[in-house]
C-alpha cells in the first residue's frame, strides 16, 4: 500500500498474486515495510493472510502466482506452532544452521533475553508451550533478521501466557528493531503490539491504519476501544455500541 | 524439497510415550483410592520370568520321575552335562565362533547397503524409481529360496553364507527406515528452508535422526532374520557352526547336543533383541525423558 516516503523500506511488494486452482487467493496486493516497523495483519480465516506470509518467506513453492517481493537477507520465521526438532536439546535448535563457538555464545545470548538461560540442555518435551515458543523466537533472533515474519505466534499458546509473550515480543523488538510483519486474528494483539494495522479482505487489503497510542498501550484507553471497534467493523463483526464512558 | 505430500502431514514419529501412571487420588490413608475398572490390571512382579520358569519345573519333575523319555527331550541336567563337555573338548566355543563371524558379517554388511539404499531412494525421485522396485520385488521372494541360486553362483564356501544373510537383512532395514524418511514432518523440511540449512545439515540435523526410530525398528527385525538365516545356511553343505553342529547331533540321534545348540540360540536371539533395545533407549533419549 502507501509507500513510506523518506524511510528505507524492508520489504516491497508489487502486484502479488497467488492463485489455488481457480481461487484466487490475493489480488495484486502491493505493501512496503519501512526498516524496523512493525505491521500485523488481520484478517478473517481464509482472507489470505497466511499465504502472504508464507510468500513472503518464499514457502509457497507450489503455488501460483505473479508478482515481485523484494525482502531483506537476513529474515527469520516463527510459526504457530514452535517447531522445534524433538530430538535435539534447546541450543541445539536455537543454533540451527548456524556454526562454530561464535553460534553458540550468541545462541545461550539469545536464549538469556527470552528468559530461558539455563535451560540450554533441557529437550523440547520438557518445556511447556510457552518456553518452546520462547525458544522459537530465540531461534528467529540469534539470526539477527532484518525482517521478523510471525504467522499466528501465540495462536496457539493460553490467555495468561499469550499476555506475557506479548511483552517479551515487544521487548526484544524495541532491542533488535527488526521489521516485524505479524499475521493475527487477535485485535487486541495487534493494536497493543504494532505501529500499523493493516486488514486483508478477499485477496485485497482494505484498511492500512497507522497505531499512534503511546506505549505501553492500555486496553481500557477510549482510544484504544475506538480502534478495536473501527478494526473489528473492518472484519465484518457487529460490534454493540459502547457504554458511554 | 518435499517429502511428504500436501495435505499429508502426518507427524514424523508416533512418539509411544509410556501411559504415565495412573493418578493416585489418595485418601487420608494414603491408598489408591480406586482400582482401574477396565485393562488387565496392575503387573506382576516377575511376570515375564513365570511362564518359562513353570515350563522348567515340569521339565524337571518329567525327567526326574521318568515320564519323560531321555530319547525325545534329555533330562536338564543331561543338556548342562552336555554343556559342559562340549566347552571342555572346544567344539562349542569353536561353532559358535564360526556361527558369530558368519552373523556378524552378513548383518553389518546389511545394514550398511540397506541403509545406504534406503537414504538414496528417501531423498531423490530417481533413486526412488531405481532402488524401490527391485526391493519390493526381492522382499516378495523368500532369501532362503535363493539359496540354490546362490549356491551355483558363489559356491557352498563362507561367501554364499554371509550373502544371504545379507540379503535377508538388508529388506527390513530399507523398508522401516524408508518409510520413517518419507514421513517426515513436512514442517521440519520448511523450518530447515527458513533457517538456510546447508544439505548436508538438513541430512545431519532433521533426516537422519527423524529416520532414526524406523532405522531401529528395523535394526531388531534384521537382527531376528540374521539369526534365522544362519541355522538354515549352517545346516545346508556347512562343515562347521553351531548349525552344523545340531545337524551333526541329529545323524547320530544326540539330542542333548541338539537342545545344547537350541538353547545357544534362544540366548544369542535374547541377548541380540536386548542390545538393540539398548541403544534404542540410548539413542533415543529426547522421547523417553518424560517416561523415566
Amino acid at each position: 500500500m502507501a509507500p513510506n516516503p523518506g524511510k528505507l523500506n524492508a520489504v516491497e511488494v508489487r502486484g502479488l498474486t497467488r492463485r489455488f486452482g481457480s481461487t484466487t487467493i490475493l489480488d495484486g496486493v502491493d505493501l512496503d515495510i519501512a526498516q524496523g516497523e512493525f505491521v500485523a495483519l488481520l484478517g478473517k480465516s481464509g482472507s489470505g493472510k497466511s499465504t502472504f506470509l508464507r510468500a513472503l518467506a518464499e514457502l509457497d513453492h507450489d503455488v501460483q502466482g505473479t508478482g515481485t517481493i523484494a525482502t531483506p537477507e537476513k529474515l527469520s520465521v516463527v510459526f504457530q506452532d514452535a517447531r522445534l526438532l524433538p530430538w535435539r536439546n534447546v541450543i541445539q535448535n536455537v543454533t540451527l544452521g548456524l556454526s562454530g563457538a561464535a553460534g553458540q555464545e550468541a545462541g545461550r545470548r539469545a536464549l538469556a533475553e527470552v528468559g530461558l538461560a539455563g535451560r540450554e540442555d533441557a529437550w523440547p518435551i520438557q518445556l511447556s508451550g510457552g518456553e518452546q515458543q520462547r525458544v522459537a523466537l530465540a531461534r528467529s533472533l540469534v539470526r539477527d533478521p532484518a525482517l521478523l515474519l510471525a504467522d499466528e505466534p501465540f495462536g496457539a499458546l493460553d490467555a495468561l501466557t499469550r499476555l506475557k509473550m506479548h511483552d517479551l515480543l515487544r521487548e526484544l523488538c524495541a532491542r533488535h528493531k527488526p521489521a516485524v510483519l505479524l499475521v493475527t486474528h487477535d485485535v487486541d494483539e495487534a493494536i497493543s503490539l504494532a505501529d500499523r494495522i493493516l486488514v486483508l479482505d478477499r485477496g485485497r487489503f482494505i484498511e492500512d491504519l497507522k497505531i499512534e497510542l503511546p506505549a505501553p498501550r492500555d486496553h481500557a484507553d477510549p482510544r484504544f476501544a475506538q480502534v478495536r471497534t473501527h478494526l473489528l467493523n473492518r472484519l465484518g463483526v457487529e460490534v454493540p455500541g459502547r457504554r458511554a464512558a | 524439497m518435499t517429502y511428504v505430500s500436501a495435505g499429508e502431514r502426518r507427524p514424523v514419529l508416533a512418539v509411544e510415550r509410556e501411559t504415565a501412571p495412573a493418578g493416585r487420588f489418595s485418601t487420608g490413608a494414603g491408598r489408591p483410592r480406586t482400582r482401574r475398572r477396565l485393562g488387565p490390571g496392575p503387573a506382576i512382579p516377575f511376570g515375564l520370568q513365570i511362564g518359562p520358569a513353570l515350563l522348567v519345573v515340569i521339565w524337571t519333575l518329567g525327567s526326574a520321575f521318568g515320564l519323560i523319555d531321555p530319547r525325545i527331550l534329555p533330562a536338564p541336567w543331561t543338556v548342562i552335562a552336555t554343556f559342559g563337555t562340549l566347552i571342555a573338548d572346544g567344539r562349542l566355543q569353536s561353532n559358535f565362533l564360526t556361527s558369530s563371524v558368519r552373523a556378524i558379517l552378513g548383518l553389518s554388511t546389511g545394514i550398511v547397503i540397506g541403509t545406504a539404499l534406503a537414504v538414496i531412494a528417501g531423498l531423490s525421485r530417481v533413486g526412488e524409481a531405481l532402488i524401490d522396485g527391485p526391493i519390493q520385488i526381492k522382499r516378495a521372494v523368500p532369501t532362503l529360496a535363493l539359496i540354490p541360486l546362490l549356491i551355483l553362483w558363489l559356491g557352498i564356501g563362507e561367501t554364499m553364507k554371509v550373502t544371504i544373510i545379507t540379503l535377508a537383512v538388508i529388506v527390513p532395514i530399507y523398508i522401516h527406515t524408508h518409510n520413517a524418511l518419507r514421513s517426515i514432518d513436512n514442517r521440519y523440511v520448511e523450518l530447515a528452508e527458513t533457517v538456510r540449512m546447508s544439505s548436508r545439515d538438513f541430512l545431519r540435523e532433521v533426516v537422519l535422526p527423524g529416520a532414526l526410530p524406523g532405522f531401529l525398528l528395523g535394526l531388531r527385525f534384521a537382527v531376528t532374520l540374521c539369526w534365522v538365516s544362519l541355522v538354515v545356511v549352517e545346516q545346508i553343505n556347512a562343515t562347521s557352526g553351531l548349525g552344523y553342529m545340531i545337524e551333526l547331533a541329529r545323524t547320530y540321534g544326540q539330542t542333548e547336543i541338539i537342545l545344547v545348540g537350541l538353547v545357544v540360540y534362544a540366548i544369542l536371539g535374547l541377548a541380540s533383541d536386548g542390545l538393540v533395545r539398548l541403544i534404542e533407549r540410548k539413542l533415543l533419549s529426547w522421547r523417553r525423558t518424560l517416561a523415566s
